[in-house]
């Protein structure tokens, strides 16, 4: 199977080759037929890529170890639902599994604008199978996910334990999703700007694959920043590493595109603008794509491969000299067709709300490169850590959240003084009230909250007003009572309070990250069985040590150390969580049979109870330096021992440390707040998804009818 | 003012706060940054500065008393170790043999040098430890 | 299985062929499809126009826009939604 994988690539790479001349070949010559083959190549592209993976995955299922990519990152004692996932836990695996992604919005993009757009689509057909050349090039010339070993191995290396986590496993298919999904709009920005065709028709034949692009890549930074928190032993949830940044930068620069298309549907301005944002956006996510595998940047996801640094430079070389060719050579076409009136309009707030993102990404951009930056400038690799980013981060957040609330409220062209009166009164009451409430509830120590707080009510103040009001606009024009115009308001303008409901989640996930980063306790501290101990508002008590075995089917899997804890917080009903360590064995051969457990991978098991108002979030750390000597003593011991018999010396193991656990240290952290950045992200992307849904026929009849009989008066049509 | 005047002082007024948050960043992030370097080329350090030593962890150079880690800091190509002390929690895929990233000032005369608390990060292993694992233990 | 493989990959060439040569072997006939795009990007422009119209309603209603701009909008926008109805009621005749 193996071979037929490989070969499957290999026509994949072909028919990539093939559809891109013939795409381009079509298009200049205008001949139907050459598009339309080039068409069939992005679908054959979908076809056969899924073939190849659908082969590795049953490969894994199966445990095939014949497989090399099998055999280093699965095993048979491994859980199927990580069998399954697996695949992209490795490099080939994630790049067959990018190519796939592509290939199928491509194919769904094609497909949708076959009748349309036509001078436009030939070439961006050419740049995403371009894309599709460039991965299956890389998967069979450089990293195949079809190596075989000539000698099957019984058993696998297994999955790294850190991965075991739903959330880590859906994490690059989200991410990819949201960077595939992003090369359809860069695509067709590219074919557009080429064909000099910029008016609004190649954007609004993309904007649902930028916005889904826009909703996946967010889910997945989300889903990584999640298993961070309720998995890692640290406690946090982001921490400026460059991996995380620069799958974040092309998020930004993202939002900033979503907004700012509204302005060239609407007034024809910000053509070059737009332009310039799909393209960086697009660059950015090969980009983030590479970073991840290449090793240029320190960071704690380094993979380490840099066999494939000089191809993505290249590739990202390209694309960025290419774009600014194709930015300045059509600068004349993009002349904007109407001018900014005022200061104070929704076009100023769109623009400020573009600069404050774009000035966003270029701090994240500057902190996570400046390694290269300051090597290139002063010969020595320097390093910025949280605190840098932070400085700037916080103050441009702040004037984002404010600006989310004014956009929606703010007249068109000009906003007049009345018009402020009317829509401003509400929400800068919420404004003031939440200011004046916090600082009376104490938590003045910490202005930048306070302030973020403010503006998110702020915020939530505009959406609920522009509910209520829409909903008696709607009452006026069609009679309907108040819960039916809601509903109806909302179904016929769902991008509108699909995107207002978005802006509600992410004034929360604001909140949840200003209360969890500046009112946050957190206490290391050394604790034996019974003692006590105070975090913040919160009192723990160690109440006993546990040890034990994880199984599966019969065999050992880890073993686990854990504590009880007991925790009371103020008159709340105290609670107990328990928090473990667990020790996967490493496969290596010349370690001892019970310490090679402690050799291995340890994850962390946090004990978490988390609230809607605080987590209190606790990790475990045994001292192993003071079993040392017993497991010593127990793998001379069990040198030749059967399996089974070291099961029953692991379970002696575990009860020794039961009666005499070891000294430990744990961390404690009182979090307020930080669920409000899951929920916040929720909400995010129901909007998101209400945003995207496409009016089904009927309704959009029903809804365009009324516009269409005033204007067919004015046709002189009855 | 006749909009043309308006529009150019709009675009020098943005020009120039792209100018000054640029600048503002330049300044900044060279004195706030640490210098990065490997074990060896350490030996040089100036007392009350910092730097990102990266390097992986020698191997049986760990110890462990109560909350303060010791141990060496290698090479990753090389032999050349460096002693360092951190105290508190060490993360999860801390192990001997793994990479390191730590940010360290320089101790006390000759001695290891200290750790900055929650600096210390270990390379996530995920994509090749068991194979790179394997082939580093032949 | 292994003895299959050649014959899949043999299998699967002649699909991908296949799918991808039919349009060329077809051969052209483009006038039909030209026409059938024109009529596509009008309609589609014509929806957009229309869900224009009725935003702006929601908006004056709203208290975000001006009666008198209201007025002249909502007359700029409603003439350029004749222009692409009698454009495509040109196509259609």
């Amino acid at each position: 199977m193996a071979t037929l994988g490989r070969a499957l690539l290999f026509i994949a790479l072909a028919v990539c080759v093939y559809g891109i001349v013939a795409a381009i070949w079509g298009g200049r010559t205008n001949r139907r037929d050459l598009i339309d083959s080039a068409r069939r190549s992005v679908y054959a592209l979908a076809g056969l890529t899924v073939a190849a993976f659908a082969i590795v995955e049953i490969a894994f299922l199966r445990s095939d170890f014949s497989f090399a990519l099998v055999q280093s990152h699965s095993s048979t004692t491994t859980p199927a639902f990580y069998q399954a996932t697996a695949a992209w836990s490795s490099q080939e695996g994630s790049l067959l599994l990018w190519v796939m992604l592509l290939a199928l919005w491509s194919s769904l993009v094609l497909f949708l604008t076959r009748k349309t757009l036509r001078d436009v689509v030939p070439y961006a057909t050419a740049v995403l199978l371009g894309m599709g050349a460039f991965f299956t090039g890389l998967l069979v010339f450089k990293e195949s996910p079809f190596d075989t070993l000539a000698a099957v191995p019984a058993e696998g290396m297994g999955l790294n334990p850190l991965l075991r986590h739903p959330s880590m496993m859906i994490h690059p298919p989200m991410l990819y999703s949201g960077y595939t999904l992003f090369a359809v709009p860069f695509a067709f920005g590219v074919a557009a700007l080429l064909r000099r065709r910029v008016d609004a028709d190649w954007i609004a034949a993309t904007r649902r694959f930028a916005l889904a692009a826009w909703l996946f890549l967010g889910v997945g930074i989300l889903l990584g920043a999640r298993w961070s928190y309720a998995e890692l032993g640290w406690g946090g949830y982001w921490a400026w590493d460059p991996v995380e940044n620069a799958s974040l930068l092309p998020w930004l620069t993202g939002t900033a595109f979503i907004h700012s298309i509204m302005l060239q549907e609407k007034r024809g301005m910000l053509k070059v603008w737009n332009a310039s944002l799909i393209l960086a956006t697009g660059t950015l996510c090969i980009m983030g794509t590479f970073l991840v595998r290449s090793g240029i940047l320190e960071s704690i996801h380094a993979f380490g491969a840099s066999t494939l640094g000089t191809p993505f430079l290249i590739l990202i070389g390209a694309m960025v000299f290419g774009s600014i060719a194709l930015v300045v050579s059509r600068r004349e076409t993009l002349r904007s067709e109407h001018r900014l009136d005022s200061l104070l309009s929704r076009e100023a707030t769109f623009i400020a709300n573009n600069l404050v993102l774009v000035a966003l990404a270029f701090v994240v951009f500057w902190g996570t490169f400046f390694p290269l930056i300051s090597e290139a400038l002063s010969g020595e690799r320097q390093t910025l850590g949280p605190p840098w980013f932070d400085e700037y981060i916080v103050p441009l957040a702040l004037v984002l959240v404010l600006l989310t609330g004014v956009g929606p409220i703010i007249a068109w062209r000009r906003a007049t003084w009345a018009n402020v009166k009317r829509t401003f009164l509400f929400p800068l009451a919420c404004l003031l009230v939440t200011f004046v409430a916090c600082l009376a509830f104490g938590l003045g120590t910490s202005i930048k909250s306070v302030l973020l707080f403010s503006f998110a009510a702020f915020v939530l103040g505009t959406v609920a007003q522009e509910f209520w009001r829409g909903a008696g606009a709607r009452k006026a024009m069609a009679g309907e009572i108040l819960p039916l115009a809601l509903v109806s308001l909302v179904r016929r303008n769902r991008r509108r309070y699909g995107g207002y409901i978005v802006h509600v989640g992410v004034a929360l996930m604001f909140v949840g990250v200003a209360g969890s980063s500046a009112f946050q306790d957190e206490k290391d501290v050394r604790m034996q069985p019974g003692d006590t101990t105070r975090v913040g508002d919160y009192t723990v008590k160690f109440a006993s040590a546990d040890a034990g075995v994880e199984e599966q089917g019969g065999r050992l899997e880890a073993l686990r150390l854990g504590a009880t804890l007991q925790v009371r917080h103020g008159d709340d009903a105290p609670f107990t969580v328990i928090t473990e360590r667990r020790y996967f064995p490493s496969s290596d051969p010349s370690l001892g049979p019970v310490s090679r457990f402690f050799e291995g991978e340890a994850t962390s098991e946090i004990g978490l109870q988390a609230g809607l108002f605080r987590d209190f979030w606790s990790a475990y750390q045994p001292d192993q330096e003071s079993i040392r000597a017993v497991v010593e003593r127990l793998d001379e011991r069990l040198e030749n021992a059967t399996e089974e018999q070291q099961f029953t010396a692991a379970l002696g193991l575990t009860e020794v440390l039961r009666t005499a656990p070891p000294p430990a240290t744990f961390r404690l952290i009182g979090s307020p707040m930080v669920t409000w950045i899951w929920l916040g992200a929720l909400i995010v992307f129901s909007g998101g998804i209400l945003a995207m849904w496409p009016a089904p026929d009927a309704a959009r009849r029903k809804a365009t009818a009324r516009a269409a009989a005033r204007v067919a008066q004015d046709l002189g049509r009855a | 003012m006749d909009p043309s005047r308006k529009r150019t002082i709009r675009l020098v007024v943005a020009l120039t706060a792209a100018l000054l948050l640029t600048g503002a960043l330049a300044v900044t992030s060279f004195s706030a940054s640490s210098e990065a370097r490997t074990p060896k080329e350490l030996s040089n350090a100036v007392a009350g500065e910092s730097y990102q030593l990266t390097g992986k962890v020698a191997k049986g150079s760990y110890e462990r008393r109560g909350d303060v880690h010791t141990f060496r800091v290698q090479e990753r190509n090389g032999a050349e170790t460096v002693p360092v002390t951190y105290t508190g929690s060490v993360p999860d895929a801390f192990r001997e043999g793994r990479e390191v990233i730590i940010t360290v000032q320089k101790g006390a005369a000759g001695g290891a040098f200290v750790g900055e608390k929650d600096s210390l990060i270990t390379k996530c292993p995920s994509k090749f430890s068991a194979k790179d694992e394997a082939a580093a233990a032949r | 299985m292994e003895a299959l493989a050649p014959l899949l990959v043999i299998l699967a060439l002649g699909l991908v062929v296949l799918l991808v040569s039919a349009p060329l072997r077809r051969g052209p006939g483009a006038a039909d499809q030209a026409f059938d795009a024109e009529r596509a990007s009008l309609e589609a422009a014509r929806e957009a126009k229309y869900r224009e119209i009725r935003e702006l309603e929601l908006d004056v209603r709203t208290g975000k826009l001006s009666d008198e701009d209201f007025k002249a909008l909502d007359r700029q926008l409603r003439a350029e939604a004749v222009t692409i109805l009698r454009d495509l009621d040109r196509l259609d005749s």
